[in-house]
């Protein structure tokens, strides 16, 4: 193994296809990260096929709608989209976004109000008859469903997690 | 506002462009056709009771009665506040989806974002500042705005490397260079307070570097679209004059539908090539918006 295969911090490593071919024991290889969202939320590989993905830091992936040669040492490539650390991977505010909208299953619609708490980054009791863990929030704008991010269902409860940077009170 | 008297010479109404500086600048946002479409952002800020009046010459721009981003087509990255002259470099660029792109002096990222909607968010769109800062800021516009296809980059423009982009030429390039600003004058009217003549002469020198390194990145027969917010010739015809020398490249012809004036050739003794006329002169007084230059090159070899 390379010294420029692996990790400093500050270099983007393209997903392996091959498992063998992990710089550490816990990288996802690519097809991982691809069933992983069809899997959790139906956003099926089809629609992420374009994409490349590729690791900075351990356990934080970026989806990149171009390629280049691996590793690269820039400041950003694409979007930085799920984090692999644990044993929940939880997909990032601006991934479901931007791919939320494909989601077919662990989707939460909430109400204006429920809507409202929610991007202030309120925790709040919400019926959900489905799995736990990581859900995309929804809810209804000008005639669409719009996600609006993630929040983590346990207990009965959905607790925002809207970075405090996009946190609004609306 | 003293210092652009020394304009009066190439402005016909001098009077109603000082009037016009002296104006706060209306509140603009443009749509993000990554995440939706005009009508739709329309009747969801309308639904919030916010005025929405279109701007004639663009399909995805509204001019807002109020700020814009406390509502929720803000929230969702439906918009993205931008003044209206903002918008002219990338629509003159105007790359298609799958191309090789280079936004040049990228931060905060209004101009790459739209770029990376121009081009469907497909392809490679490499974005770059020295400013670590002002690349914090780049980034999460570009994240809320959904943007998956931008590379960002901190380096020096005019040292600019392909070397991690597989050495391959981009397909265009936009240039929207640091500069003095004067044409800010509406948005932030203390930007001439410490306007000297030796920053305009020294910046120059940096905007005609990068723009040199811009026109060597492009492959022959691509474009770079370079651009100002500011007045001063010296900081835009003396810098396409003095690349034209330097590099393979021409002015060409370009479409732009707000009223505008060419490319001046003389000013305070100076002489430019003639092409400059090429090149578009936004005053503040022509459509009630910020002051702008802007000009598109071909690449010739």
């Amino acid at each position: 193994m390379s010294d420029d295969r692996e990790h400093d911090g500050q270099t983007f490593v393209r997903l392996p296809t091959d498992p063998d071919d992990r710089i550490h024991e816990d990288q996802p290889t690519r097809d991982e990260v691809l069933d992983w969202w069809d899997e959790r939320f139906g956003i099926g590989r089809d629609y992420l096929a374009d994409y490349t993905f590729w690791e900075k830091g351990r356990g934080k992936v970026w989806a990149f709608h171009a390629d280049t040669e691996s590793p690269v040492r820039v400041e950003g490539l694409g979007m930085s989209v799920l984090r692999t650390r644990g044993d929940h991977w939880k997909p990032t505010t601006n991934a479901v976004q931007r791919f939320g909208h494909r989601a077919e299953r662990n989707v939460i619609d909430l109400t204006r109000e429920q809507a409202e708490a929610f991007v202030a980054g309120e925790d709040q009791e919400v019926p959900w008859d489905g799995d736990w863990g990581y859900l995309i929030a929804t809810h209804d704008i000008a005639g669409e469903t719009e996600p609006l991010g993630v929040g983590l269902y346990l207990h009965g409860e959905l607790r925002s997690q809207i970075p405090k940077g996009r946190r609004r009170d609306l | 506002m003293e210092v652009l008297d020394r304009y009066e010479p190439l402005i016909d109404d001098f009077e109603a462009f000082r009037a016009a500086c002296e104006r706060p600048l209306p509140s603009v946002v443009r749509v993000n056709t990554i995440k939706t479409e005009p009508e739709t952002a329309r009747a969801a800020l309308e639904a919030e009771g916010i005025g929405v009046e279109p701007c004639g010459w663009h399909a995805g721009l509204f001019r807002l009665d109020t700020q814009p981003g406390a509502n929720w087509p803000y929230y969702h990255g439906w918009l993205h506040g931008q003044e209206e002259v903002s918008v002219v470099p990338a629509t003159v660029l105007d790359p298609d989806p799958g191309d090789r792109v280079w936004d040049a002096c990228a931060a905060p990222g209004s101009k790459t974002t739209q770029l990376s909607a121009l081009m469907d968010d497909r392809g490679l769109l490499v974005a770059t500042d020295n400013n670590l800062g002002r690349i914090s800021a780049l980034r999460s516009n570009a994240e809320r705005l959904g943007v998956t296809n931008v590379a960002v980059t901190r380096e020096d423009a005019r040292n600019h490397s392909l070397k991690p982009w597989e050495a391959k030429a981009y397909d265009a390039a936009l240039v929207d260079v640091p500069c003095s600003c004067e044409g800010t004058i509406r948005k932030n009217p203390d930007t001439l307070d410490e306007w000297t003549l030796e920053h305009v002469e020294g910046i120059a020198g940096t905007q005609k570097g990068i723009l040199r390194r811009a026109v060597q990145t492009v492959r022959e027969g691509g474009h770079v679209v370079y651009s100002t917010c500011t007045f001063a010739p010296e900081e835009n015809e003396a810098v396409l004059d003095h690349v034209l020398g330097a590099e393979d490249c021409r002015l060409v012809e370009f479409d732009l539908p707000l009223d505008h004036v060419p490319g001046v050739t003389a000013f305070e003794g100076e002489t430019f090539d003639e092409s400059v006329r090429k090149a578009k002169r936004i005053y503040p007084h022509h459509n009630d918006t910020g002051g702008f230059f802007c000009a598109k090159l071909e690449v010739t070899g």
